[in-house]
Formats: C-alpha cells, structure tokens, sequence
C-alpha cells in the first residue's frame, strides 16, 4: 500500500547538514576582482585534481573578454585544453589565443597563454647569470641535470621564476598562474624557499669541501656528517654536487634574492589568490591549510572556489520524499512509470550528494567564516574548449543571487531559516 | 608452482590526483583479506588519508591493523615517513641507529632526503620490498602489499629508482639497495594498478603512464575505473536523454501517482536533473572505448552518493574480490 506524501516527511537525520543553521559564508565577486585595473596577479592554488588548470583558463576568458591584456601561466593541462588554447608547443612562451565570436561589448582585451617548461626556465636563469663557459659546464652536470627536471620543487620554483619574468616584462596588465600539481597545496608556497636555501649552498658547500675558505672552519659534527651523507649518497653524487658547486659560484645568492623577490611579489598590493577545491574532504582539508597559511603570510586572498558542485535543479523535494515518491510511480504502474521512477531516483541521489558537499562547505565555514565561497558545478564532461571555458567563466562571475532555483552561489543548497 | 592462485602480491595503486587512489587502495586491501588474507597497506605520500577513511586515529610508522575482513583476514596499516624509514636504513645497513638520531637533529636527514633526487622513493620502495618479502619461521609475513602509491605524473619515477640512482650513485650502498628493489618491482608478483576516471584527463596521463612503466619494464595490473555513472535508464532511454529529448510532459502522468505539490514545476526540474545525469554518462561511455583500447584488465567501480565509509569500502571491495576471482579464472 503506497504512503501518502505527507506522511514522509524528511527525517531530522536526512536533513541535517541543511537544517542546522551555520555560519554563511561571504560571497566571492571574481567579475569585480578582475575588472578592477589594481589587479595585477591572480594565483590559483590548492591540491591536485580540483580543476586548478582549468579555472586559472577560464577567469583568463573572462578577464580578456572583460577587456584585460591577459596571460595564463599553465603548468600542466590536459592535451586538449592545450589545443584549444594553441598550446600545441611547449616553447616557454606565451602564444595569442584567438577568441572567436568574442564578447559583445567591444572591450579590447587580449588573451595569451603558456605552458610551463621548468628545465627550460632553469637552463635561461643559468644561462642569464653566468659566463657562456661556466653556464654549459653547469648544464653538462649530471647533477643539474636531474636537479633541474627532477627535484622536488624546481616546478615550483620555476613556476615563481617564470610568474617575476612575466610581471617584470610589463607586457600584459593581468597576469594568471595555475601552480604545480603538488603533492600538497602548501608546497607551492614552501618549495622555492627550499629549493634557494639548497642553492645558497652553505650546506652544500660544508659537505663537498666546495674549496672555499668557510670549509677550513667545519666542525667535526659536520665532518662526520659529511662522512655519512657520503657512505648513504655514494662518491660519485657528490663528485658531481661538488662540480656543480664550483660551477654555480658566481650565481650563489641570485637564487635567494630571486626567490625573496618573487615572494615579496605575491604579499604586494594588486596579487590576489584563490584557493580552489573540490567538494571532497581532502580537498577541503588541503584548502583550510592554505588559508591559514596565507593569512599567517600576510597574503591576500580572495576567496575559495569550491569546483565541480551538484546543485539540485529544484529543492523542492527532499531525497526522502523523492525515494517514497519513485516507489509510488513504480507501483502505480502507468505508463511511463519507469522514466518518471528513474528521474525521481537520480533526483534522490543528487540531494543526497548536494547534501554532502554543503556539509563540506559548512565545515569549511565554519573554520574561516570570513574566507569567501563561489561554487561552480560540475560540467556535464570535461572542460576542453573555449566554449567549456566561457560557461565555467559565467559560473565564476555571474551574481551571487543570479541563480535558477534562487540558492545563492555561495551554496550548494539553500541555508534552512536565513 | 606457487600455491597461491594469484602469483601478484605487491599491489601498487596509482592514478591521477583526485580519482581516489586512496579509497581503491584501501578497498582492494579489503578485497584480498578477504577468506584469511594477512594484508599491508601502505601510505607513501603522509597525507593520513587511510586513517581517515579506516576511522581511525593518525598512523604512525608502525604496522597497525585497521580493519578485519571475512574468514579472519585482516589489514595492517603503515603511514610512510622518510625520516623513519632512513633511520632503520641507517641501522639495517650501518649500525647507525644512534649517529642516525643526533644527524636529524640538525636537520641533516631531512636535507639529505632533500639533496637527492630519489632518495626518498629508495628508501619508501625499499621499505616495502622488506615488508613483502619479510619471513617469520619460514612463512610470509603478508599474503600481499597494497602501495597507495604517488599519482600517475610520478609512478614511474617513483618506482624506476635504480636508472636514476645508477646514473647518479654509479656505485655505493644505494646502488646496492636499489638493484633490489628493482628486481622485486620488476618481477611478477608485482602489479601497478592504474585508477583513472571517465574523463578526459586521467584517461590521458592513465595511458601515458602505461606506456612509461612498459618502457621502464614495470609490470602493469589492471585499470580500475572509479566514480562511474551508472545508467538510470535503459541506452536508449539515456541516449534520448542526452539528446534532450526528454521533455517534463512526459514525466507529468506518471508523477501523479505520488501525487506531488506542483508536480509540474517539479517535472521540469527531473528533466533537467536527468539530461544532465544521462550527459555526464554519454561523455563518460565516449572513453570507455579508450579504456578498453589500452588492452588491460578493466574493472568499473560506482560513484556512491553517500560519504564514504567502512561500509562503502566494502561494498567496493567486493566488486574487487569479484575482480580479481574473473582474474585468477582467465
């Protein structure tokens, strides 16, 4: 015997993430972020796999089509992307995208990309900081050789070099980076201070007897620890760190400033980040570390975008009802019973799955109620071409409260008793 | 010649970042504990995402059971840390355990780990080739080793460490250590199990990857599609669909048997809800072709609405189970 609808009213446990009322977050308006001339660098950052690459694309769109002379700086993205952005080579430098039926408006903006080749850059910083012999013996090392397609960290360091040229070279009025696909968010941030630490070489030189006077002071500690490193990484490695040391002399201490410049760089007015995430718990976890780390920085950010939601068409009708509501159909048995039992079920699931991904976000919330939030749900494939990118971009700045079913794009559900 | 019927028992699973590597890792550890398997779970990358999904509180460097499966079986956990892993190396080859000590408090260890490329993937690979052929009183301590390994873009890298280290560490206990390992990864009783999605990308680095661990003599498991849409509809149904062909006075008939409050409104909104479901499955089903073109054991694993849980891993470890019997049956 089917149950009436009234009688199936959500249970309390159903509705939880929705019904208690948390913390609203603010809503994050990127069209005033990128139409606004003061900014200068937008930086997107979070863990692997949330679609870092392709929202750093698509607010270039939109910033070029709001009338910005744009480039985006992309480390790694997937090959037909790449192609629809004419990113065909990888030659290090930034290329034209033409935008066909470009916006209406008649702004004049420009959309360039590149795709990150960090050997290449690092080879250009050695090239550009020492003399034609010195630079080859440097590139012939082994050692640089791994070090500069290998270690972890030259992405990123290399990414931060890459993001000094392109702002220096004042070619371009808003400049978009997409960084490395880490092992965590925060290396992004850790990595090239590392890395310059390493090249510095204080430790380096210690180990390898680098022939400079400092060496004669080495305490026995580092002696014995030499010993070791030596007995773990075997003679030759460090043969060659030693070889490399010497060649590198001149350009001890460029790296730091380098690296320091860079930073500096991101904490100045007219830089702004986005932490990006998916609705997923180690994305988010990622995310909530970045936030506090930038602002433990003093790095100024904009907002999180919490990519690939699944939004509800209507929130008319609870996961519960609708589960009670395709049993009835399929027991009514009329025609088209099945169709309508089947949408009714993809309707149940895709309230259970919204109600998660809100639970989430409240969770996140709830931590940083101050960090700003702009959902954008999923496309129904992948994200391969300009067309793709112009509707993330509409998703990413359109008005919080311009929406179908009228929930704020804060949300993924509407927020029970506002 | 061996009995046991499934000759791999180094399980090492990589995929893109995002396809929850991590969630097949721990389900398929499940899936071979089950009947009275003793299994290792291994977590490289220390981002405690096993504990979380296990429920549990953070794993130290110590093999810790996480779970019991059926018939007795259970799996251990072990949460990777290069600074541990290089002390027992220290002490294993060296004696060094205390000198070991007082370098970390330098900060030597962990600029040691830093200054070679590699040497933290030698001392995480030699890590587990000790625990897969770890004996006690003449028996294997595991009856396998599930890596939850570093995604696709480092899999090779990560697990090919003897090309670099001889190019860099010519001779040397590395060099030593690292030939073999080699020879465990390279031998048949391991498998590098590829999680992708049904999406442009890790379909892409998934076949990449493939054809960088066949050149570097890898062998390769299956592909384990995770998060598939299943179809709500018969294919033409779902074909319509996608087509937008659906339309909300369709569905409005039948939807009155429960009888709904503005069923109307309502019927638009399931229209749109299932075209949208029915794309998502079409774009998906265009790569089924590209997975099955990369000729490897294929095994499709559903998205599950819900958070996931113990529970959900279970049911995902079933349909591994299933699996890896069609396996040991071809």
């Amino acid at each position: 015997m089917a149950t009436r609808s009234e009688d199936i009213e959500p249970q309390p446990r159903a509705a939880r993430p929705a019904a208690r009322p948390g913390p609203l977050a603010p809503p994050m308006e990127l069209a005033e972020l990128i139409n606004d001339r003061e900014t200068r660098i937008i930086v997107c950052c979070g863990s692997g796999g949330v679609g870092k690459t392709t929202t750093s694309a698509a607010l270039a769109l939109a910033a070029a089509e709001a009338g910005r002379t744009v480039v985006v700086l992309t480390i790694d993205p997937a090959r037909r992307l790449a192609q629809s952005l004419g990113l065909v080579e990888l030659d290090n430098e930034p290329r034209r995208v033409h935008i066909p039926n470009s916006s209406a408006t008649g702004a004049e903006g420009e959309l360039h990309a590149m795709m990150l080749d960090m050997k290449r850059t690092f080879d250009d910083v050695v090239a550009a900081h020492s003399t034609p012999e010195r630079a080859e013996a440097i590139l012939e090392n082994p050692f640089y050789q791994s070090l500069s397609s290998s270690f972890s960290g030259t992405q990123e360091y290399m990414a931060m070099e890459k993001l000094g040229q392109l702002r220096a070279s004042d070619q371009w009025d808003l400049i978009i980076v997409d960084t490395p696909p880490s092992r965590s968010a925060l290396d992004f941030l850790d990595a090239p201070n590392r890395m310059s630490r390493f090249l510095d070489g204080t430790m380096i030189r210690l180990l390898t007897g680098g022939g400079r006077a400092g060496l004669k002071f080495a305490s026995a500690g580092f002696m014995f620890f030499s010993r070791i490193i030596s007995k773990i990484l075997g003679g030759q490695l460090l043969r060659d760190i030693s070889a490399f040391v010497a060649a590198l002399d001149t350009m001890f201490g460029g790296f730091r400033e380098r690296a320091t410049a860079t930073y500096e760089l991101l904490r100045r007015p007219g830089t702004w980040f986005v932490v990006v995430a998916s609705p997923e718990p180690d994305a988010l976890r990622e995310a909530s570390y970045f936030v506090d780390r930038l602002s433990a920085e003093g790095m100024p950010l904009a907002g999180l975008v919490l990519n690939r939601t699944h939004p509800p068409a209507t929130t008319a009708l609870s996961a519960t009802r609708a589960e009670g509501a395709a049993e009835e159909v399929a027991e009514s048995g009329v025609e088209g019973a099945e169709v309508a039992a089947a949408a009714l079920r993809v309707h149940a699931d895709r309230m259970v799955v919204a109600a998660r991904e809100q639970h989430l976000a409240d969770r996140f919330t709830s931590a940083h109620p101050e960090v700003a939030v702009r959902t954008v749900p999923a496309a129904a494939g992948d994200v391969h071409d300009l067309d793709g990118l112009r509707v993330m971009a509409g998703e990413l700045t359109a008005p919080d409260a311009d929406t179908p079913t009228g929930t704020p794009r804060t949300r993924v559900l509407p927020a029970r008793r506002g | 010649m061996s009995p046991d019927p499934s000759p791999a028992r180094l399980h090492v699973v990589t995929g893109k970042g995002g396809t929850g590597k991590t969630t097949v890792a721990a389900a398929l550890a499940l899936a071979l504990a089950a009947d009275g398997g003793s299994v290792l779970l291994v977590e490289t990358e220390g981002r405690q995402g096993i504990a979380q999904l296990f429920d549990t509180p953070p794993l130290p460097y110590q093999e810790r059971r996480v779970a019991v499966a059926r018939g007795g079986g259970e799996v251990k956990a072990l949460a990777m840390d290069v600074e541990e892993a290089l002390l027992d190396y220290l002490d294993m080859f060296y004696n060094l355990r205390r000198a070991g000590r007082a370098l970390r408090k330098m900060g030597a260890i962990d600029f040691a780990t830093a200054i070679a490329p590699g040497l933290r993937d030698v001392l995480i690979t030699g890590k587990i080739k000790e625990a897969v052929t770890r004996r006690h009183d003449g028996r294997q301590v595991y009856d396998a080793v599930v890596v939850d390994a570093p995604p696709t873009g480092r899999i090779t890298r990560f697990l090919g460490v003897t090309a670099e280290m001889s190019q860099l560490a010519r001779s040397g206990p590395i060099k030593t250590q690292s030939d073999g390992v080699m020879a465990v990864l390279r031998s048949p009783q391991t498998a590098v199990h590829l999680v992708t999605l049904l999406e442009d990308m890790p379909v892409q680095e998934t076949t990449d990857a493939i054809a960088e661990l066949t050149k570097a003599e890898l062998p390769i498991g299956s592909v384990i599609v995770n998060m598939a849409a299943e179809p709500v509809l018969p294919v033409d149904g779902m074909t319509r669909a996608a087509e937008g062909l659906l339309t909300g006075s369709e569905l409005l008939p039948a939807l009155a048997a429960a009888h709904l409050n503005d069923a109307a409104t309502i019927a638009e909104a399931l229209v749109c809800e299932v075209t949208e479901h029915a794309r998502r499955w079409a774009a998906q089903d265009a790569l089924r072709d590209e997975v099955e073109a990369l000729g490897r054991p294929t095994v499709e694993l559903p998205l599950l609405p819900g958070p996931m849980d113990v529970g959900s891993l279970f049911e995902l470890a079933g349909r591994l189970e299933d699996h890896l019997r069609s396996r040991v049956a071809a």
